[in-house]
C-alpha cells in the first residue's frame, strides 16, 4: 500500500521509512480513523513526518500523489479485464523493455502474477478491511477511472521491478549527507575538554577509599559528572558568493549544535563589522552589536569563522568598504579585535584551498588570520578542531 | 476509547486523530509547540478523559535514562551493612522503581507523560530506545525483566531545545501543535472563560495578536498567556473603552505583565511608543 506516496515522500526528502510505513498500516487496519480523506492525511502526518520543518514539504506531496483520488473514493471496484492489464502494461513499458520480458518469461505468466496480486487486493477490499478503501489507493477505484492512479497500486511494483537492474538505482544508496554530518561530528569531538562542574552527583570512587583511610570509618566523596566545557562561537557568512556552498554550512552547523552545547552563533556578510546578527530574516532589524558580542563572551570562547572571503580588497582595508551599509571602521580592525578577544580562532573557508591564490581578498584574510585559515573539508576541519584545542596564552 | 477533547480543553481533528493513533497501537506520542500552546496539559486532559492515572516524568538536564527505570542505592547498602542491618541481605530494598517501572506494573492502564525530553542530555532518547519500543527492561542487580502487562499510553513532549535522533522519532507519532488561529482561540477562551463578553474577548484578541506580531520579542505571548491575562482583565473589571481606545503612543497594553514576559520586550514595545509619539512633537 501507498508505495509510491512513500516513494514521493523520500524523493522530497522526508525519510519515512518502512517501520513507520508499517505503523500507518497498523494504525488503519486498528480503525483508528473513520473513513475520511481528512483523517486519513491527519493519521498519514502523525506517522510519517516527524519535524515541523517538514509539515509543508509532506502537504505539498499529499497533495501531489492523492490529487483526484479522494473525490472517487468509495466507488465499488470493478473488474478489471485482461486486455485493460494489458493495455496498462504496454503504456507503461517501453517496446525494448516489452521485448526483454518475453526474453525472460513469458508474457502471459507476467499478467497472471499481475492479476493475481490486483484480485488479491480485490478479496481484501470485499472483506472489509478498511484500509483499502480508506487510502483511496486501491487499484481499483482510482485506475478504473483515472489511469494517474494506475502508479499507486499492483501495476507500479511491476513497472518498477523491471526497471530496478535498468537504473541501478541502489548504486548511489549511501546516504552522503548523514555520512557528511557524521564525519563532521567526529572531527569536532577533537574539540571536546573534558572538566567537572555543575551539581555533585557522582560517587567519588579512589576519593572515597581514600577518604576511609585516612579517617578510620566510611566517608563517602561525590564530585561532579564530566562534562564538555568547551565553548564554541561559530560566525556563518551569509548571502552572495556563500550561495553554492549553504548545503555544506548547513551540515556544519548541524553537526556543531549536536555537539556542543555551550555554541553561540551569528551571521555576517563578506566581512565581520560593527554588527552580526541570529536571524537571517531580520538582519536589518535585530543586529547584534559586535562590541557587545566581545564583551559577553569570555575570553575562552573558542571562535570558528565559516566563510569564503572572497569580495572586494576594499570591503576589507578600508572604511565605507562594506557592499551593505557604510561601516566606520575598516573590516580589518574588526577583525583584529575579533583575534586578539579570542586567542583560538580558525576560519573555516568551502572554497578548494587551490584557489585561494587567486584571490587577493582572501589573502588579506588568511594574514589577518595569521594564516589559520583552513579548508571546509574533513582534513582541514581535523587540523582547524587541532589548532583550536591546542594551549592558547593570552 | 477515543479521545475527543474535553470539557476545558479544545482539541483540533489532527490532534484527536494523533491520539487516537497513539493511544489505540500504543506508540509513543511527541508533542511538539510552541511554549504554552498546551503540550504538557493534553497529557492530563487524555488522562482524565479516558479515566486512567497519569504518571509524570518530569525531565531536567540531570535526568538520566536509568533514573526512569530504576536506582540502586549502593550507598545506603554500603551504610547499612556497617551498621550490621538486617535489610542489607535482600538487594531488592535498595532497588528504587522510576516512573517507567512504574508505568510498567501500574494494576490499571496508565499514561505516562515524559515531559520536555529535550531538556536532558542529547543522548537521553537513544537510552530509551528499546524500553519505549518493547515496553520492557532488565534489572542487573535481581536478574529480573520488568515487562509493561499492558502497554501504558506515552506522551512525551519536547520544546525543541535539541534534535532528538532519527531511530526514536521513528517510534513515535508526531504532532505539531500549531499557534491556534483566532477560530480556535475563539474556542479555547469559550471553554475557560464561559459567559466572558464577545467584545472584551475580541478586542483583547486584536492585541494579543498584534503584540504577536511585534518583530524582535523575545518570548511571544501563547495561549496560556492569553488566558492569564483574560483572567486579569476580568480580574480587575478593566472597562471596555480601555481596550478600545488604543492609542499609538500607548502601546504597551494594559496589564501587560501577563503577556509579556521579559525586560527586553517591554523596552521594545517602550521604544515602539517613544518612536510612535515622535512624529507628533
Amino acid at each position: 500500500m501507498f508505495f509510491s506516496f512513500m516513494e514521493e515522500l523520500r524523493t522530497a526528502g522526508i525519510s519515512a521509512s518502512l517501520k513507520e510505513h508499517l505503523a500507518l498500516l497498523a494504525a488503519l487496519e486498528a480503525d483508528v480513523i473513520g473513513q475520511s480523506p481528512e483523517e486519513f492525511y491527519y493519521l498519514a502526518r502523525a506517522t510519517l513526518v516527524k519535524d515541523e520543518a517538514l509539515l509543508d514539504r509532506f502537504d505539498q506531496v499529499f497533495g501531489k500523489v492523492f490529487k483526484g483520488i479522494f473525490t472517487e473514493y468509495g466507488q465499488n471496484p470493478v473488474d478489471v479485464p485482461a486486455d485493460w492489464l494489458k493495455a496498462i502494461a504496454e503504456k507503461y513499458l517501453s517496446p525494448e523493455e516489452m521485448a526483454k520480458i518475453e526474453k525472460m518469461g513469458s508474457w502471459d505468466e507476467l499478467m497472471e502474477t499481475l492479476k493475481k496480486r490486483l484480485e488479491e487486493q480485490e478479496k481484501r477490499h470485499q472483506g472489509g478491511n478498511k484500509w483499502v478503501g480508506t487510502g483511496g489507493t486501491s487499484p481499483y477505484g482510482n485506475s478504473g477511472y483515472n489511469p494517474e492512479g494506475v502508479r499507486i497500486g499492483g501495476e507500479s511494483k511491476h513497472k518498477r521491478a523491471v526497471k530496478v537492474w535498468d537504473k541501478r538505482e541502489f548504486q548511489n544508496l549511501d546516504n552522503t549527507k548523514e555520512l557528511g554530518t557524521r564525519n563532521i561530528k567526529i572531527a569536532m569531538r577533537r574539540l571536546r575538554r573534558f572538566a567537572r562542574d555543575g551539581a555533585v552527583e557522582e560517587l567519588d570512587i579512589d576519593g572515597t577509599i581514600n577518604g576511609t583511610a585516612r579517617q578510620g570509618w566510611l566517608d563517602i566523596k561525590m564530585r561532579p559528572e564530566r562534562r564538555n566545557a568547551i565553548k564554541l562561537l561559530l560566525m556563518l557568512d551569509v548571502g552572495g558568493s556563500m550561495d553554492p556552498f549553504i548545503k555544506l554550512c548547513e551540515e556544519l552547523f548541524s553537526a556543531a549544535t549536536s555537539e556542543f552545547k555551550n555554541l553561540e552563533f551569528f551571521y555576517f556578510h563578506n566581512c565581520p563589522y560593527e554588527g552580526v546578527w541570529k536571524d537571517n530574516k531580520r538582519r536589518f532589524s535585530e543586529r547584534t552589536q559586535m562590541w557587545d558580542l566581545l564583551h559577553k563572551f569570555p575570553h575562552d570562547y573558542k571562535v570558528v569563522m565559516v566563510g569564503d572571503a572572497s569580495m572586494s580588497p576594499y570591503e576589507i582595508t578600508h572604511p565605507g568598504g562594506s557592499v551593505e551599509h557604510f561601516n566606520e571602521e575598516s573590516g580589518a580592525v574588526w577583525m583584529n579585535r575579533i583575534t586578539s578577544t579570542y586567542p583560538a580562532t580558525v576560519w573555516l573557508n568551502p572554497v578548494p584551498e587551490k584557489q585561494w591564490g587567486y584571490s587577493q581578498s582572501t589573502k588579506i584574510i588568511k594574514e589577518l588570520m595569521n594564516d589559520r585559515m583552513y579548508p571546509l573539508t574533513l582534513e582541514g576541519l581535523d587540523d582547524a578542531m587541532r589548532e583550536l584545542s591546542r594551549k592558547h596564552g593570552h | 476509547m477515543r479521545f475527543q477533547g474535553t470539557d476545558n480543553y479544545v482539541a483540533t481533528d489532527d490532534l484527536k486523530v494523533a491520539v487516537n493513533a497513539a493511544t489505540t497501537l500504543r506508540r509513543p506520542l511527541l508533542v511538539k509547540g510552541e511554549p504554552g500552546t498546551g503540550k504538557t496539559v493534553l497529557a492530563y486532559e487524555i488522562a482524565k478523559a479516558l479515566g486512567t492515572p497519569l504518571i509524570e516524568w518530569n525531565i531536567k538536564s540531570t535526568t538520566k535514562a536509568h533514573q526512569g527505570l530504576y536506582e540502586y542505592d549502593a550507598v545506603a547498602r554500603l551504610r547499612d551493612s556497617q551498621l550490621g542491618e538486617a535489610r542489607v541481605h535482600d538487594i531488592k530494598n535498595y532497588i528504587k522503581k522510576g516512573k517507567l517501572w512504574e508505568a510498567f506494573t501500574a494494576p490499571q492502564l496508565p499514561v505516562l507523560l515524559i515531559d520536555e525530553i529535550d531538556k536532558a542530555d542529547i543522548e537521553f532518547p537513544n537510552d530509551l530506545l528499546q524500553e519505549l519500543d518493547r515496553m520492557e527492561f532488565f534489572v542487573y542487580e535481581t536478574q529480573e525483566t520488568i515487562k509493561a502487562v499492558e502497554r501504558p499510553i506515552v506522551i512525551i513532549t519536547s520544546n525543541n531545545e535539541k534534535e532528538l535522533p532519527d531511530a526514536f522519532l521513528r517510534r513515535c507519532f508526531f504532532h505539531y501543535i500549531k499557534f491556534p488561529d483566532r477560530t480556535t482561540m475563539q474556542a479555547i477562551i469559550d471553554v475557560h472563560f464561559p459567559g466572558i463578553q464577545k467584545m472584551l474577548v475580541s478586542k483583547a484578541m486584536d492585541i494579543f495578536y498584534e503584540v504577536r506580531d511585534v518583530p524582535g520579542l523575545k518570548k511571544k505571548p501563547s495561549t496560556s498567556e492569553l488566558l492569564d491575562w483574560l483572567k486579569l482583565l476580568l480580574h480587575e473589571d478593566m472597562p471596555l473603552d480601555v481596550l478600545q481606545s488604543r492609542d499609538p503612543t500607548k502601546a504597551i497594553p494594559p496589564l501587560h505583565g501577563a503577556l509579556l514576559k521579559n525586560e527586553q520586550d517591554i523596552m521594545l514595545f517602550e521604544r515602539l511608543a517613544f518612536m510612535a509619539r515622535r512624529p507628533n512633537n
